[in-house]
């Protein structure tokens, strides 16, 4: 069994979905941050027909 | 857009095949440069308004602000394709040097401008996210697509679409628009021409290769002089007179008086050569200019900064 030679465009499509998967991991985190900073603001508030269903 | 240009830059410029651009490729579509501008002024906006927001959100507005910044950049770079092969200073942007093709780059810059308001409405607030769909809108159709290529003054309106980042961070704080950010904005805006005209003195050719009508190939380079005067001393004006508004105070008079008094006298060294004289020294004074610009606004945004961080324990402003 022969191991085929890594191309150059292996190189850099690997590049560019690394650099996808960090950028990706950030917005992830980023979006979670901002659920928890609005949940714990003091002036959040459930919406009336959503608390009423809970 | 012009079909000459169109011409032009199916001759000049390398057939990029879809797909095999790298990270960096896309991420040069964003503008990287303008974009630390639009951070640095977005984030001025933010922290000088007076009502806090949570760092996550300060974060995430800023943020947004930025890739929406990036995605008006990638948009600008699709419609300017053409233009970019033919001028020396933008041959190396992605899609003239061959990394990245057009389709990939209109596809790129739709995405991210409409996640940028989407995100920066769920983060902050409508107001915020209106003025970024507005400034986005502004820069890519009315200036790129509509007046860049019809009229000198496209500097004066383009610069419009770079003053928006502080009113943005501005409402993202406070869900508003006041006069404190509408100075922000101006101080920007009447900062823009002045600033290039300068780099369009010394970049001679360039524009006038691509067919843009810039106001040295239109009404000639004297005009262009007596133009980057009179903006500098209404930019004096306003910069001076805005250290006794809400954004300004000892600190900000102090900076606003050493640098208008330097760009004055660059303006004012402009307005009196003539070409012969300029190309004697190489645009010496042009150049100068140029570069003394590019503090002036840093030092400006980096004293409001100053002025509303010392608020916080009493020592901004007039007191």
């Amino acid at each position: 069994m022969s191991f085929r030679e890594e191309h150059e465009l292996h190189k850099r499509r690997f590049g560019r979905n690394l650099g996808l998967g960090l950028v990706l991991a950030i917005f992830v985190a980023l979006v979670f941050g901002l659920t928890i900073a609005k949940v714990s603001d003091n002036d959040f508030k459930v919406p009336a027909k959503q608390g009423a269903t809970n | 857009m012009s079909d000459a240009s169109l011409n032009s830059s199916s001759t000049t410029a390398p057939m990029a095949q879809g797909g095999e651009a790298e990270f960096g490729d896309f991420f040069a579509l964003l503008k990287p440069r303008v974009m630390t501008l639009v951070v640095f002024t977005a984030l001025v906006g933010l922290l000088a308004a007076p009502v806090g927001v949570h760092p996550i959100v300060g974060l995430a507005a800023i943020l947004f602000i930025a890739v929406g910044g990036g995605a008006s950049g990638a948009l600008n770079m699709w419609w300017e394709s053409d233009i970019d092969a033919l001028m020396k200073r933008t041959s190396k942007r992605p899609i003239p040097a061959g990394k990245v093709t057009r389709d990939e780059a209109f596809a790129f810059g739709v995405t991210l401008a409409v996640m940028s308001v989407v995100m920066l409405w769920l983060a902050t607030n409508a107001v915020a996210a209106g003025l970024l769909a507005f400034t986005i809108f502004f820069y890519v159709v009315i200036y790129t697509i509509g007046l860049k290529r019809w009229t000198p003054q496209n500097i004066v309106i383009g610069g419009a679409a770079g003053a928006f980042p502080p009113m943005i961070g501005w409402a993202a704080a406070t869900g508003s628009i006041s006069i404190e950010s509408v100075l922000m904005f101006a101080l920007i805006f009447m900062w823009t021409p002045p600033h290039f005209w300068a780099l369009a003195l010394f970049m001679k050719g360039d524009y006038h290769k691509a067919g843009v009508p810039m106001l040295t190939v239109t009404h000639g380079r004297r005009s262009t002089r007596r133009h980057i005067l009179v903006y500098t001393v209404l930019l004096a004006m306003l910069a001076v007179g805005a250290a006794f508004t809400g954004i300004g105070g000892p600190i900000y008079l102090a900076v606003a008086l050493v640098l208008n008094a330097l760009f004055l006298r660059d303006a004012y060294a402009i307005w009196r050569r003539d070409e012969a004289m300029a190309e004697a020294d190489g645009y010496r004074v042009e150049k100068k200019a140029f570069k003394l610009s590019l503090y002036y606004l840093f030092a400006h945004f980096t004293a409001i900064l100053l002025e509303a961080a010392l608020a916080g324990y009493g020592l901004g402003g007039w007191g």
